[in-house]
């Protein structure tokens, strides 16, 4: 049962996204039948889901708004700011519950039934707070709505259902129903055999019965509705109030009224904003293009293979390639017997091209796999956008671009929270106020830009806003104060802005008027970097600022610099590296006797031996004109000195810890050329044991 | 060699319903057995990349047709004095559950040699006798009798477990081989 909850969850958290995606799409006062079926089908499918697994209290939840959503589709209550505000609140309530029903944890009952009461009340028309809307006409449909329930209540119904043949084959199973219904009030049931077939030409899957069922009791119509929501699809449903007595309105409710076709526009049809909404959902298709859920370690395993066929790829290849130079350098054979040689060398060369490129697409296409578009991400702003923008009486208009540029899922399950906390940063501190916007002569309305497009083998995310910019002499005074830069020192535009990245600049008084206090913004900066990235500012104060994210687009391959320390090939990412040197005798310093130090320009750097940190037998020899890396660690330069430096390449990253555990030095592995395995090493981890060492050498000492 | 095997059996026990197969291998004289259902595959020692830091029985990580799997040589892990590796020298890859329990772990451990594959009923396995500190008790199962040899049947989660390694590097030992 485990594996189906966990489908429903996964199935139920999409659906709210949708859900929500949708609501912030809905225009209000309008309401797009199309986008409000859209919602309704998402809210019927959790209710229908948590139905089925017993998660009542969602179901019943999910119920309400279901209602509200289906009186605005059909046009009986008008899309207000308040109703869709309450049902963007649902959606979050609706969350929380489900959140709490995965994790088997207590759900805040109090938050659940205050919600439950303001979707209560738009029903029974209270609009509390909103904007007049003209709801003149929402009243009368909605007695008409709940008056069959209470009529039919009071006696009972007649529900004549007619299963299609193929009904069982869902699984569904009329005993279940009817064992639903007899809760509702007392059941006599007649069966109709007419249809059924000899037994010779029976099929045993098809279902041949149909049923007249008399319920009396005081149960609701939506009840009865609710038992067969399953099946409406699959069967002839009629519910008839039983006496008779309320002929007029609605005699008989065919059941298939819950999902009708788009409706022929009984809400306001708007052809002012057609061509503006025809175009979004167009864009959206890509996304829902058919799809299967596979589990990601099985993509893993594929990307696994396929580096090993790659590795072997290129051990085929170099072993073609010593074969052709062998014949070349000795020609022994002649004749016929050499031409055979030269022919089979031929096909074997173009069998090896072909490998490669083979392999190389496949290589590709299996990355591929693993790169789903940022949408995922960009579609969690407009939410962000709209809720912040009323809470700091802002307009904002979000403007998103390239939002079907591909990145790896587990790059875009972490760059989310950094770039909340970008987009949030713009709206409270970069766009300004409608009136100060006024003075100042732009429009009232801010816009922030959210923009993705890939160069190089990089995603680039542009969140960029025309609000005030970054006041760079505050920003430089409170870095001096800060001690983050030194009062002498010369910094470009750039670098000034960029010091708001810089640890240690976070506070809360500063520069709040401007865009970019600086909180947190070493944290982003932290988690961007350790996926890989990078990220920087520019800004014209008055004009607004652009916040540039790079980032891999994959965390499985990484650009690397192969050096040798003792008898093995290691990995120093790329991306840590400043610069290689030749160690100058002349620039080495002792500290304390026990530490060194580098004179690298104008700044001090520590001198890490590589041997050291890896208990490598060191002879202490002189490090003049010892080959030296200097990589970032936390945001200042250490000298890693090594024994050789070899090429660059990609490689592939894989774990350690898989099968043995976590290494501090190192952040993984990887399978070189070759065959053989090379580590990659965590300089901060390097740093860290270093610095481990030097304590402990100097406790000894 | 697995023909023999239940020949031998039968001899050891008529009792057929409670017995595993093991796989034995040999470290110098001794003989020693895991249960044949853990073992994944055996292979011809080769180099490995060694493991900075790592505690000298970890002799470091191989290349498993693309996953990265340690290797532990188990002379080494039960402090018997070592032997230059040969062509007889083998890797026995294992399936070991992680010290969490929940998943599982490949790890290869290096031999003398693979031995025989023995079917050893329940009631023949007997409980080791306390050692004291010549080996660690949590890493034996217990011991068999076959053809008057006797065999030592390994526990290997306990064995191959990585806490150890875990409190040395606490300690602050498994930093520095000084």
């Amino acid at each position: 049962m485990s594996q189906f909850h966990e489908a429903f969850f996964e199935e139920s958290f999409e659906g709210l996204e949708i859900m929500e995606s949708e609501l912030l799409d809905l225009d209000i006062g309008e309401g797009d039948v199309e986008i409000i079926n859209t919602i309704f089908r998402a809210a019927h499918s959790i209710k229908g889901g948590a139905g089925t697994f017993g998660f009542m209290n969602v179901s019943e939840f999910t119920h309400v708004m279901e209602t509200l959503l289906d009186e605005m589709r059909d046009g009986s209550r008008d899309v207000t700011q308040f109703a869709v505000d309450s049902l963007l609140q649902s959606v979050d309530v609706l969350r929380t519950m489900l959140e709490a029903a995965r994790d088997k944890a207590d759900v805040d009952e109090e938050m659940v039934a205050s919600r439950y009461a303001v979707l209560e009340g738009i029903l029974k028309g209270e609009e509390a707070g909103a904007a007049a809307a003209p709801v003149a006409t929402a009243a009368t449909p909605e007695i008409e709505a709940s008056a069959p329930a209470s009529a039919g209540g009071a006696s009972g119904w007649v529900i004549d259902f007619a299963p299609h043949p193929d009904l069982l084959m869902a699984g569904n199973d009329p005993v279940r129903m009817f064992r639903a219904l007899s809760e509702l009030g007392e059941l006599s049931v007649d069966v109709d055999l007419e249809k059924l077939q000899p037994l010779t030409e029976l099929t045993p899957e098809d279902l041949y019965l149909a049923w007249t069922i008399t319920l009396t009791g005081d149960a609701a119509q939506a009840d009865i509705q609710e038992v067969f929501e399953w099946v409406e699809d699959e069967c002839d449903l009629t519910i008839t109030p039983l006496s008779g007595e309320q002929p007029v309105s609605e005699p008989v409710v065919s059941v298939p009224v819950v999902e009708p076709a788009p409706a022929p526009a009984p809400a306001a049809p708007a052809p002012k904003a057609a061509p503006a909404k025809a175009a979004k959902p167009k864009a959206k298709k890509p996304a829902e293009a058919a799809s299967i859920r596979v589990g990601i370690d099985k993509v893993d395993e594929i990307i696994n293979l396929v580096g090993e066929l790659v590795i072997t790829q290129s051990m085929l290849d170099q072993a073609g390639e010593d074969l052709e130079s062998l014949a070349e350098s000795s020609p022994s054979q002649e004749g016929e017997a050499g031409k055979a040689n030269a022919e089979i060398l031929l096909r074997l060369s173009k069998g090896l091209a072909q490998l490669e490129r083979n392999t190389r697409e496949l290589q590709e296409g299996v990355m591929r796999i693993r790169m789903l578009p940022i949408s995922f991400v960009f579609s969690r702003m407009p939410r962000l956008v709209h809720d912040l923008s009323s809470k700091l009486s802002k307009q904002i208009e979000l403007v998103v671009s390239g939002e079907e540029t591909e990145l790896d899922k587990t790059v875009m399950e972490n760059i989310g929270d950094p770039m909340v906390h970008l987009v949030r940063n713009a709206l409270d501190h970069g766009i300004e106020t409608p009136d100060i916007r006024a003075a100042a002569g732009k429009p009232e309305t801010g816009t922030l830009n959210l923009n993705a497009f890939h160069q190089g083998g990089n995603i680039v995310i542009e969140i960029k806003d025309d609000g005030a910019g970054i006041n760079k002499e505050k920003v430089l005074a409170k870095a001096v104060e800060k001690g983050v830069v030194a009062p002498d020192d010369v910094l470009t535009d750039d670098e000034i802005n960029n010091l708001i990245f810089a640890p240690g600049f976070s506070t809360a008084d500063v520069v709040s008027d401007v865009s970019g206090r600086g909180v947190g913004m070493d944290v982003v900066k932290t988690s961007i970097t350790s996926l890989g990235g990078s990220v920087s500012v520019t800004s014209e104060e008055g004009k607004g600022s652009v916040f540039t994210i790079r980032l891999p687009l994959t965390l499985a391959i990484l650009d690397g610099q192969l050096v040798t320390v003792g008898n093995e090939s290691y990995v120093i990412p790329l991306i840590t590296i400043i610069e290689s040197l030749q160690v100058d005798r002349q620039n080495i310093n002792q500290v304390a006797g026990k530490a060194e130090v580098y004179k690298l320009r104008e700044h001090y750097i520590p001198i890490i031996r590589a041997r050291e940190v890896f208990g490598l037998k060191d002879d202490k020899r002189d490090l003049h004109e010892s080959l030296m890396v200097v990589v970032e660690v936390d945001g200042a330069p250490a000298g890693i000195v090594v024994d050789d430096l070899q090429g660059q390449q990609q490689v592939v990253i894989k774990s350690l810890e898989t099968n043995y555990r976590k290494v501090e030095t190192m952040s993984g592995a990887t399978i070189l050329g070759d065959g053989t395995v090379a580590l990659i090493w965590d300089v901060n981890g390097m740093v860290n044991v270093h610095r481990k060492k030097l304590n402990r050498g100097a406790v000894k000492a | 060699m697995s023909t023999e095997a239940p020949a031998n059996n039968d001899i050891i026990t008529g009792d057929k319903s409670h017995e595993d197969q093991y796989l034995t291998f040999l470290l110098g004289e001794e003989e020693y057995g895991v249960d044949i259902l853990r073992v994944q595959e055996i292979r011809g020692w080769d180099s490995v990349t060694t493991i900075p830091n790592a505690p000298p029985f970890i002799k470091g990580v191989i290349n498993l047709r693309g996953t990265i799997v340690s290797i532990l040589d188990l002379r080494e892990r039960f402090g018997i004095e070592s032997v230059e590796y040969n062509d007889l020298t083998v890797v026995v890859v294992l399936r070991v559950k992680s010290d969490e329990g929940d998943k599982e772990r490949i790890m290869g451990v290096v031999v003398d040699a693979v031995s025989e594959v023995y079917h050893i009923g329940e009631n023949d396995l007997k409980d080791a006798p306390d050692l004291g500190y010549a080996i660690n008790m949590n890493y034996m199962k217990g011991m068999a009798t076959i053809d008057d040899k006797m065999v030592i049947v390994l526990d290997i989660d306990h064995l191959m477990s990585l806490k150890d390694i875990d409190e040395l590097e606490k300690s602050g030992q498994g930093l520095i081989e000084e």
